[in-house]
């Protein structure tokens, strides 16, 4: 090798000699108010082929922690103390330089999101070539040859013309496979793998972590693998590491930071999480007041299509979509992307006329209504929105955007308008002091309950909440069921539960379609599905639900 | 050739013929009447008949529509008309002082090219933030210029006060200096400015992170991945750049007194000379139209994610 | 700027929000030390940019405060004065005070691109935010017109309106005003088909909203900002286009004091009297600037 490695190699007869080692690791940025700490008195130790999670919330520091590891902070970040030592050498001090000849050969990078991870411009191999012209890994045709090689065994298939196509030809889950095959081309001591999975569907999702796994044991490189899901850590770490605030709550074992938390965080934080959670056995009880017989909802044959390029095209989104929702139930419709799951709920709330199919909603046929009828419709469905970030107007106080529906209909005075926003706001557990705020000054969780407030204000019978808490970190996110939990109890609602993510949709609803490009492949009650699935897509989608592997070692 | 291809050029060609049409809405309904300025001159000593022919010659005295329609014909086979002021086909006119502007521009552009891409080029690779925004805030004040005031400025410092380049009889290129430099600055500034802002938005994109961690240097960041991912989004102002392009060598060329486009159109407003000016400003349309069509149909060679997009609609 | 180039600040997202949110710590300490923080907040560029603004637009309202001499009519045996401590800027040929010529200039070249940029804000937003809010046909026809405009350079765009209308600084001002239109309708439309993607709009729409009322509670406010912004922005270059055309001589008509004809009139004396093109060059620069500078504090405009 031509380029200067300042790393001692490791004597062989030193098993177990920490292949990272931080210690008292403290990150902060500059920002307008100054000097800030976001990481501090960081430690933790990664063995050689060791697989050790790094999880927290947002804002936890667990990113950054990642990132002072491999030279990459922010243009305003730095490492104000403590050392990083990679086979003993402290590189927290090292400059980009010196930095530049371990990087992607000692220590390497797989991003968050595969899709803006690649250069678009530039061809899958020359991008995998990359690195190994870097490093100067061989002529022209060994690398070419070893690019092949590594995207066979990432597992892409025709590997020869993926090689040739561009980044945007690829979907999301061949794109985090090129970016796992450019991780592991210099077969580096360890990766960082920041968020692998989380933009992608769950079945991919699985199948990711699968192969990082395989090369992990093949190659024996350890991984320092950041999350926010305690369900993937649990999965797929020997070791985990708790964060919140920047500071280690609490670390240890898997098995043993699982079975025995000893930190209050760590406990909450595994009641919170849903593929975790443990009170799910126990089937839902429901109040007797709305075990009425009528259906809220029925969906008959619905039938959606798109037009594409040019009219000529004919996309089917979905296709023969049929399920009806009783009275102060919940009925979930669950799918990965692309699985027709959004436009369902769109065509049931009345934004969209379905190709063909009937939808009645309290009886009232959305299909035929037009004009003035729909805009009456809406006081009966209201919808909640996935990123409560967009869906309120960021120059609206909190107060006007709560009562802006009333506006719409109730001529009602002022002061009653008042009033009820005031109840409103009380009852999704809001202090009456964020009336007077706009959005950007409320946390991701209290905006949505700004959402839940709104959509309740008119009294709706039926809420659509689409992917309303898949945003959310998860301590917010058991906070935001329970009280929609509560909400359904105290009125009465129906709710339309769109999700992606099976284990919430496991415990928060009564029935659920699976859907899959388009079609219904399962319905009937939740524990039914999940008990006995229907269809094989349902039972993969099941077994990808990431925890399990955890909740089974005890 | 694709529908997209046949499609863009039919959409070119229809803003080139509404760019006609409001041109000659425009300068027809002019209340000055260009042909009595010129002749009723008492010094030529024509008499009333003697105007209504040559009126008649000009085809004035036809109702509008059929001007247009002549006026059309006239285009497309290539006939512009006549000059009223100078007695001269329009054409020649044009083709008369088209090589001195063309030089100017070329000159002027590509040295403002140059300077675009060094002070981008500083930008990024300069160590420390606060020289950095120093260089940032160069284009700002490029743009904030008068360009007729820099022509002024720069004849003041190099040729009255340095006595570098003569006022009187300078070389064919002592004489190009000055006008190419003034024309380079304005239009050296929205290039630079799109390229820094560019270069700092692909620097935040997460491949760059990726590239970085792959063991790559900063140098080789900015050459490999940076550089091309900038360049490419400055392909869509090249219309606008011309138009500005052609303002600037108006300007400069009354400011240094040289001959050229420049100067026909300023005499032309003088004069109210109608064909002139509209002849140059379809003329000016039409380079427009054709450099943006250009740029549209090039534009996927050089991204890949267009070219996907095409094959679709083709 | 907030531009700094960031290597993997994407790779931040999470842990960069509470950096970006307003951090809640210091808004809850409203005291005299909050308050200090703003002082120290205030970019000085933008104090001195506010600052140049004030003065012109003072001067353009009472020029009589800040010189007691004409812009007129000049002083004999006073011709081409260098400047000197009675005449800060010097003297022009016919022995006007530059500085009161500058001071007086400041009402026409100020009014003319208030009225410029007038036109464009009102005659380009109204196309644009009609050709946004009603889609198909309609927008189609209004924005194949706004090509045909953007297709005729700017300069000659406006000259063909400054033959049609005469010359003077009105008429100059309107024919600035008229190429900018095509651009305010853009921004305007693009700003429009912007918020009415969003998911506010739609739930407007979806809590009972008509299409009035949500356009002018929610899709006229959000779209404006960007558009207030591009007018601070256009302000400048209009400054500049007039003076231009002033400069050209197909604005305000001599004696008027015009700072691109001031710049003309210096020009033949640019031998013997290097501060009558000069100066009147760098205060057009300052106050473009500013101007700039201002509308940059506005809000990340892209058109």
């Amino acid at each position: 090798m031509t380029t200067a490695i300042n790393i001692r190699p490791v004597p062989a007869d030193v098993p177990k000699l920490p292949l990272l080692e931080i210690s008292n690791l403290a990150v902060g940025y500059r920002g307008s108010d100054g000097f800030q700490r976001v990481v501090h008195e960081v430690c933790l130790l990664v063995r050689p082929g060791e697989v050790v999670a790094l999880v927290g919330e947002s804002g936890s520091g667990k990113t950054t922690t990642a990132q002072a590891v491999i030279g990459l902070l922010a243009e305003n970040g730095r490492v104000e103390a403590g050392a990083v030592r990679l086979n003993g050498t402290d590189i927290a001090g090292w400059s980009q330089r010196q930095l530049d000849t371990i990087r992607g050969s000692r220590i390497s990078l797989i991003p968050q999101d595969p899709t803006s991870s690649l250069n678009p411009v530039k061809t899958i191999g020359a991008q995998v070539a990359e690195v190994l012209q870097i490093h100067r890994q061989g002529s022209r045709a060994e690398i070419d040859a070893r690019v092949i090689e590594l995207l066979t065994r990432v597992g892409l298939s025709q590997p020869e013309l993926r090689a040739k196509q561009y980044p945007h030809e690829l979907s999301g889950g061949m794109r985090q496979r090129v970016l796992i095959a450019i991780a592991i081309a210099l077969r580096p001591a360890l990766i960082i793998a920041d968020e692998p999975t989380s933009a992608l569907d769950v079945t991919v999702q699985k199948r990711i972590l699968d192969l990082i796994d395989e090369l992990r044991r093949e190659y024996g490189t350890a991984v320092l693998l950041v999350t926010h899901d305690l369900g993937v850590a649990a999965d797929r770490a020997n070791h985990i590491v708790v964060l919140k605030g920047g500071r280690i709550q609490e670390q240890g074992p898997t098995a043993e930071v699982l079975a025995f938390p000893r930190s209050e965080y760590t406990r909450k934080l595994l009641a919170d999480a849903p593929s975790l959670g443990k009170a799910r056995a126990v089937p839902r009880i429901r109040s007797p007041l709305i075990s009425g017989s009528d259906d809220a909802i029925a969906v008959e044959s619905l039938v959606q299509d798109f037009s594409i390029g040019g009219n000529r095209e004919v996309f089917r989104a979905v296709d023969g979509v049929s399920f009806t929702v009783k009275r102060g139930t919940t009925h979930a419709i669950v799918g990965e992307s692309g699985s027709g799951k959004t436009t369902t709920a769109r065509s049931i709330v009345g934004f969209q006329k379905p190709t063909s199919g009937r939808i009645l909603v309290d009886g009232i046929d959305v299909t035929i209504l037009r004009g003035e009828n729909l805009r009456q419709f809406r006081k009966t469905i209201q919808l909640v929105y996935q990123n409560p970030f967009a869906s309120l107007d960021p120059r609206q106080t909190i107060f006007q955007i709560v009562e802006e529906p009333l506006l719409n209909f109730d001529p009602l005075p002022r002061e009653d308008r008042a009033k009820k926003v005031h109840a409103i706001l009380e009852r999704v557990g809001l202090p009456q002091s964020v009336l007077a705020r706009k959005p950007r000054a409320l946390s991701g969780g209290q905006r949505q309950r700004v959402a839940i407030a709104r959509a309740l204000v008119l009294d709706p019978q039926v809420l659509v909440l689409d992917e309303a808490v898949s945003a959310l970190d998860v301590t917010v996110q058991a906070q935001i069921l329970a009280l929609l939990d509560e909400l359904q109890q105290a009125l009465g609602l129906t709710y339309l539960f769109i999700s992606h993510d099976l284990a919430v949709v496991r415990q928060i609803s009564d029935t659920v379609s699976v859907l899959h490009n388009g079609r219904q492949v399962d319905s009937g009650p939740v524990e039914d599905v999940f008990l006995r699935p229907g269809s094989s897509y349902t039972r993969e989608l099941i077994s990808a639900i990431p925890g399990q592997r955890g909740i089974g070692q005890h | 050739m694709s529908r997209y291809v046949i499609g863009r050029i039919g959409q070119a060609a229809l803003v080139l013929w509404a760019a006609f049409t409001v041109s000659f809405i425009l300068l027809q309904a002019l209340p000055g009447d260009a042909i009595l300025i010129k002749f009723l001159n008492p010094e030529l000593g024509l008499g009333p008949e003697q105007i209504a022919d040559i009126r008649a010659s000009y085809a004035a005295d036809s109702p509008l529509w059929m001007q247009y329609l002549h006026t059309v014909a006239n285009f497309l086979t290539g006939r512009f008309g006549y000059s009223i002021h100078a007695g001269v086909p329009v054409g020649d006119l044009i083709l008369a002082n088209l090589p001195p502007t063309l030089w100017l521009a070329t000159l002027g552009f590509l040295l403002s090219v140059v300077v675009a891409v060094i002070l981008a080029a500083l930008s990024a690779l300069s160590p420390f933030s606060w020289l950095r925004s120093f260089i940032q805030s160069i284009p700002s004040l490029f743009i904030s210029t008068p360009v007729f005031w820099l022509g002024i400025l720069l004849i003041q410092v190099f040729s009255f006060q340095l006595k570098l380049i003569p006022v009187i009889n300078p070389g064919p290129w002592q004489a190009l200096i000055l006008p190419v430099l003034t024309l380079a600055v304005p239009i050296s500034a929205p290039l630079a400015q799109i390229l820094m802002r560019n270069i700092d938005q692909v620097l935040t994109e997460p491949f760059v992170a990726v590239a970085r961690a792959k063991g790559a240097s900063h140098r080789w960041v900015l050459w490999k991945h940076v550089a091309k991912n900038a360049v490419l989004p400055t392909l869509t102002i090249a219309g606008i750049l011309f138009g500005e392009l052609l303002a600037g060598a108006v300007v400069t060329e009354a400011v240094f007194g040289l001959n050229g486009l420049g100067g026909l159109t300023q005499r032309s407003v003088n004069d109210q000379d109608i064909a002139v000016l509209q002849a140059i400003v379809v003329f000016s349309a039409a380079a427009f139209v054709l450099i943006n069509l250009t740029v549209d149909l090039l534009y996927p060679v050089f991204d890949p994610r267009l070219r996907a997009r095409q094959g679709a609609l083709a | 700027m907030t531009g700094l180039n960031t290597i993997g600040r994407s790779l931040l997202r999470d842990d960069a929000d509470i950096l970006k949110s307003p951090s809640p710590p210091s808004r809850r300490i409203v005291s005299g030390a909050a308050w200090l923080k703003v002082v120290k907040g205030l970019q000085p560029g933008l104090v001195l940019a506010w600052f140049v603004m004030a003065i012109v637009v003072l001067w353009a309202l009472f020029p009589q405060w800040f010189t007691s001499y004409s812009a007129t009519v000049g002083v004999a045996r006073q011709q081409l004065r260098a400047p000197n401590a009675e005449h800060w800027l010097g003297t022009d040929a016919l022995g006007r005070d530059l500085l009161a010529r500058i001071i007086y200039g400041a009402g026409n070249s100020l009014s003319g691109a208030f009225v410029a940029v007038g036109v464009g804000l009102v005659v380009g937003t109204t196309l644009g935010i009609v050709a946004g809010s009603a889609r198909g046909r309609i927008d189609g026809a209004i924005m194949r017109g706004v090509d045909v405009l953007l297709s005729i350079p700017q300069l000659l765009l406006s000259l063909s309106i400054v033959i049609l209308l005469g010359f003077g600084i009105l008429n100059a001002a309107i024919a600035v005003g008229v190429t900018s239109i095509a651009s305010f309708a853009r921004l305007a439309r693009s700003e429009v088909v912007r918020v009415r993607a969003s998911d506010y709009v739609e739930a407007a729409f979806g809590s009972g909203g008509t299409f009035g009322r949500v356009l002018l509670r929610h899709i006229l406010p959000n779209s404006l900002t960007s558009v207030i912004a591009f007018a601070a922005l256009q302000l400048g270059w209009a400054i500049l286009t007039i003076s231009t055309l002033g400069f050209l001589g197909y604005g305000a008509p001599p004696p008027t004091p015009e700072w691109g004809l001031l710049i003309a009139e210096g020009r033949n004396y640019i031998a013997r009297a290097w501060w009558l093109t000069t100066v009147p060059g760098i205060v057009v620069i300052l106050v473009v600037l500013s101007a700039n500078r201002i509308s940059q504090s506005f809000g990340k405009v892209t058109a």
